[in-house]
């Protein structure tokens, strides 16, 4: 009935969408398995994509080809680019977005491409056959065979849906849970714990009295995710802050003894930085009141979600304590909060290409490996997608260093730190943020995804015309100067010293008060040298500026990240038998026979393995 | 993040730490000949460094314009013939633990960065010159010398100083946090720290990075020597003692910069340790004086001293006498001011003796030094001992490299606070600031051990409601 596929993708979330895609699109068959078309690409939580390091994150699929960011243009309703006012490794892209229409417009691209099918099932098992997989077995007892299979599960594996004192069996609310493939993966000898997350009530906006709301607009400007040509927004949805109060939290505390979190019901390790609103009265009962984030749902639709009430008490404290909050005295409720509890495999199991170590051909991707997000689900399917292709195709790995992308710092924190909680992605766990900024991805990452056959080649000549511009800019820059008259104007009324000699342009950029679009207004031979320049764009002027302004901090972190590359550079060859290195402290011999690292560098991120076993490390093993 | 980074040029103390004939300091790395150049004049006229052959060997002096250190050999070899495969130089000088403190201090200041346990094996290997099996043997070594400075790091700090760098990590942490909060989770709704907040914490944390680094440079035991009482009832003889052992040494006092004319006199250097003895103004002008110390004053010259010589009159004091004076003393320091301490007894006045009591056979247990502070007798073994305790010290913590090592972290420390300072004048965005403060967290953790980014979203999850 089925015909034998290359790829079978199961699941179609923010991972496995991205993981179809690239297979697909690199030229591999693919099937993509779903328990229910109508959902593809759901937004189980907030409908925003995007924020700080996240935004970053979907920049960076978006370079290398993904399709994440291109859904995230022509869906969002609304654009901020947040920490404007900080430095540009902090500028973090972030979408409202209407959730219907991401979800239809995921399933469109995807029905464009070509050797792509698609089937509503349940996978309940894998087939698998000398260490490897060789397809799956479904619920409604179909076979189908592939070469490859990745897993991007979510919180569907033996899901509970937690409320108050009620336990749903689910994987999102309305939704059955998938059972059978957890059950499989355990026999197969892989480790599996619990996590959890939860959601807040969605709200009827007809009830909702916005006038005692703070509004809070998109920017003026807005920007966009995808460096294609996708359309810029015209039009934007508000978002609404409202707040908390002691006698919201009183309420709140009536539900404290049905709390399956407090009764202790729930044994998944949740999020510390999205905790619900129970857990935070708890923690901090110093502060009386919690912002709250009232968000559109989408362009047409009156619900509204409630980002910060997140909450698993039973139904009718979550609304007795909602209507106590200025603004929600009448509100009636689409659907109450909840919390959900789910299957994940640490993933200290996978090797950097998201392969697991035990069966060859099987990927994981997104919540299945214990992280949140869809940023960092579609990262990973992203991941996935190209190297389940390329290694049918037995191409090497495709691995990103830890200094090139946001996706490389996910990857390897995961499969080398593992997780104690749903993984989010911070700009602080990356070493390299002034590199690895949401500007500049396309520099960073497309010419690799051109190379892997990703972004076209029409892509990659966009990147080299910016890089030829920006080229051209800097060199004007630190050739040309600016004189005394031109500028002191200016620089008197931004409370900066004048100028009393001629000073070149890029030396002046390198006073904090002084922006490129200053200069520009005021050195005549700046403005007409630009005005020369075909294809010039804001952005590559804000390039420029970026470029010339932190020089002195972009050296310092790439010097540090060559001189550590070097480490990376190390090989560590897969049959190293860490037990025989006595040197080694036992705790170090332990867990790198449990990680098995790359490289040197990847084994002096595991916790625990200090420098002094790095060294015996480097001694004994090696290239 | 790991600190090995081969493309600087690393030195080190090559031969054990402690006094020995000669010591063999080596440089690796690209600019070996550069640094030595700057810090090497050799006796030869005309002589260049950087024309010098391989395997060749020259006669000189080393030191700064101002102040020559030490004659030494230095040794040339050219990549790929070292035993790192780059470019080094070894630099044979007198083994003095002084004298290779200050020439490491040179090498620091010209440029080189101390060589981390096990860097140079480590450099061998990744130029090839070191196959598996050679680097095998070194292997155990390296472990072993790494436990040994990790817990110098750790254990060797006397006093507050390990508490204050433990609470400087912290002070750093939450100044990172801060920091941080303001970055990853701007959108929250948490308080951020003003500036000047910011500010004074920075300073605060500053001027206790500079204090502790001066204490280093100048207050070591290196510079002004190990610190070593002379206790006893009256009348046993510790005047005396103290001129017999000055005098016994007399002629290999040196010179020591940064010790005042009294810290001299009262100074001794055998076999390149300095030893200081502590509170002997009071012994030298009057003689015995311990009873109008008072035993509070006494306590708390043992308390300063590394080293406590205890010093009785063989002919009036009997074995339990000696033996209860000393449970006296272990019980009053507790066992943490026992800790790093040595005692040694010394019998006073063998010159009035006939024969030696029966009774202090008993004492040998106490490895008891028989001395007459008055006719000079057996006065050298007093200073053996003094250089054996504390070279047993040395070979188990590697006193010197580690103060050095130290020293250079702190300056690094010292050097990015400086930066986050300018930072905050010149209002650079937090973000960048950021990479200042973990400069300073990394180069901390060259002393207390690593620092993961964990630990400071730990610490921001712990102190701040995040999410919404």
């Amino acid at each position: 009935m089925f015909n034998h596929y290359d790829v079978i993708v199961v699941g179609a979330g923010h991972a496995g969408c991205e993981a179809a895609a690239a297979a697909a699109r690199l030229g591999s068959s693919v099937m993509l398995i779903t328990m229910n078309m109508s959902n593809m690409a759901q937004m189980s939580c907030n409908p925003a994509m995007g924020g700080i390091a996240k935004g970053q994150i979907i920049r960076e699929i978006d370079a290398l080809g993904g399709l994440s960011g291109i859904v995230t243009d022509k869906t969002m309703i609304q654009f901020r680019m947040l920490n404007k006012s900080k430095g540009p490794a902090m500028w973090s892209p972030r979408a409202q977005s209407d959730r219907m229409l991401f979800s239809m417009e995921w399933r469109t691209q995807l029905e464009q491409i070509d050797q792509l099918d698609f089937l509503q099932d349940m996978v309940s098992s894998l087939l698998i056959k000398d260490g490897k997989v060789f397809g799956v077995k479904t619920s409604m007892g179909h076979q189908i065979s592939s070469e490859a299979v990745i897993l991007t599960n979510g919180t569907f594996l033996n899901g509970i849906i937690h409320i108050g004192e009620k336990k749903i069996a689910g994987g999102r609310m309305g939704e059955v849970a998938s059972v059978g493939i957890t059950e499989h993966l355990l026999e197969l000898g892989f480790e599996s714990f619990r996590m959890k997350t939860g959601t807040p009530v969605r709200v009827d906006g007809r009830t909702i009295d916005f006038s005692k709301l703070e509004e809070q607009p998109g920017d003026k400007i807005p920007g966009k995710f995808s460096f294609t040509d996708t359309p810029p927004l015209k039009k934007q949805r508000s978002c609404y802050l409202a707040y908390t109060s002691l006698e919201v939290h009183d309420i709140l505390r009536t539900g404290f003894a049905q709390s399956p979190m407090f009764a202790g019901r729930i044994e998944g390790i949740g999020p510390r930085y999205c905790p619900s609103i129970e857990d935070k009265i708890e923690r901090f009962s110093g502060k009386d009141q919690h912002q709250l984030f009232v968000e559109p749902e989408g362009w047409t639709t009156v619900e509204y979600y409630i980002n910060g009430f997140a909450s698993s008490l039973p139904e009718e404290v979550q609304i007795k304590a909602l209507k106590k909050i200025s603004g929600f005295e009448k509100a009636k409720i689409f659907r109450p909060g909840y919390a959900i509890e789910y299957d994940y495999f640490p993933p200290v199991q996978l090797k950097n290409s998201l392969e697991t170590k035990l069966i060859e051909h099987l990927y994981f991707a997104g919540q299945i490996n214990g992280t949140t997000g869809y940023e960092e689900a579609a990262a990973q399917g992203l991941i996935a997608g190209i190297n389940a292709h390329r290694k049918l195709k037995k191409l090497p790995d495709f691995i990103l260093k830890r200094s090139e992308a946001y996706i490389g710092v996910l990857v390897d924190d995961l499969i080398t730190k593992g997780v104690d909680e749903p993984y989010r992605m911070f700009t602080s766990r990356a070493e390299y943020r002034i590199l690895l900024r949401q500007d500049n991805a396309d520099l960073r990452l497309t010419p690799i995804g051109h190379e892997i056959g990703l972004a076209s080649l029409d892509r990659v000549e966009v990147v080299r015309k910016k890089e030829f511009l920006l080229e051209k800019i800097l060199k004007h820059c630190k050739k040309e100067s600016a004189a005394p008259k031109e500028v002191n104007d200016m620089l008197y009324a931004k409370n900066t010293d004048a100028l009393k000699q001629k000073v070149k342009i890029s030396s002046l950029l390198l006073r904090p008060q002084v922006h490129f679009r200053d200069l520009i207004q005021n050195i005549d031979h700046l403005s007409s040298f630009l005005n020369d320049l075909d294809g010039i764009t804001n952005e590559i002027i804000e390039q420029a500026e970026i470029r010339i302004k932190y020089q002195g901090y972009i050296d310092k972190e790439r010097d540090l990240a060559n001189k550590l590359g070097k480490l990376e550079d190390i090989k560590i060859k897969d049959d190293v038998d860490y037990h025989q290195l006595t040197s080694l402290s036992w705790e170090s011999r332990e867990k790198l026979s449990k990680i098995r690292p790359r490289t040197i560098g990847q084994a002096a991120r595991i916790s625990g393995v200090s420098p002094a076993d790095i060294s015996v490390l480097a001694i004994y093993l090696g290239s | 993040m790991t600190k090995l980074n081969t493309n600087d040029t690393i030195c080190a103390l090559a031969t054990p730490p402690g006094s020995s004939a000669i010591a063999v300091l080596r440089v690796s790395g690209k600019d070996s000949f550069k640094v030595s150049g700057k810090i090497f004049t050799a006796k030869k006229k005309g002589f260049n460094i950087r024309e010098a052959e391989t395997h060749t060997l020259h006669y000189g002096s080393i030191g700064t314009k101002d102040q020559i250190i030490d004659d030494i050999l230095l040794s040339i070899f050219r990549k790929p013939h070292s035993y790192t495969g780059e470019d080094a130089v070894e630099i044979s000088c007198h083994g003095s633990a002084f004298i290779v403190q200050q020439i490491l201090t040179l090498l620091l200041d010209a440029g080189c960065r101390m060589a981390q346990p096990g860097e140079f094996t480590l450099r061998a290997f990744l130029n090839g010159k070191l196959d598996l099996s050679q680097a095998e043997g070194v292997g155990d070594l390296i472990a072993a010398n790494s436990k040994a400075s990790h817990k110098l790091a750790l254990d060797q700090m006397r006093g507050g100083f390990s508490k204050m760098i433990s609470g400087l990590r912290e002070q750093l942490m939450q100044f990172a946090s801060l920091i941080e909060l303001e970055l990853d989770f701007s959108e929250e709704d948490v308080e951020f720290a003003d500036r000047n907040a910011l500010k004074k914490l920075l300073e605060e944390i500053r001027s206790e990075v500079q204090q502790l680094h001066d204490s280093f440079a100048e207050g070591n035991v290196m510079k002004s020597g190990v610190p070593v009482a002379i206790i006893g009832k009256p009348n046993v003889g510790k005047s005396t003692l103290l001129n017999a052992i000055l005098n016994e040494e007399r002629a290999i006092v040196s010179d020591i910069p940064g010790t005042t004319r009294d810290a001299i006199e009262d100074t001794i250097v055998i076999n390149g340790l300095a030893f200081r003895f502590i509170d002997t103004a009071g012994l030298r002008e009057t003689g015995d004086r311990i009873e109008t110390l008072g035993i509070e004053r006494t306590y708390e010259k043992i308390r300063q001293a590394r080293i406590i010589l205890y010093l009785f009159d063989i002919t009036s004091t009997d074995c339990m006498e000696v033996k209860e004076s000393l449970e006296e003393f272990k019980r009053q320091l507790g066992e943490e001011g026992m800790k790093d301490k040595h005692f040694i007894l010394i019998a006073n006045k063998i010159d009035r003796l006939v024969k030696i009591p029966r009774h202090f056979r008993n004492m040998v247990e106490f490895e008891c030094i028989f001395v007459s502070a008055k006719r000079k007798e057996n006065i050298s073994m007093i200073t053996e001992s003094l250089v054996k305790a504390i070279s047993m010290d040395q070979a188990e913590e590697g006193v010197i490299v580690s103060n050095a090592r130290h020293h250079e972290a702190l300056s690094a420390v010292l050097e990015a606070l400086n930066d986050i300072d300018e930072g905050f004048k010149k209002d650079i965005p937090s973000d960048l600031i950021a990479i200042d403060i973990r400069k300073a967290l990394y180069h901390l953790g060259e002393i207390t051990g690593e620092i993961s980014n964990d630990d400071l979203l730990g610490n921001i999850f712990s102190r701040f409601c995040i999410g919404k």
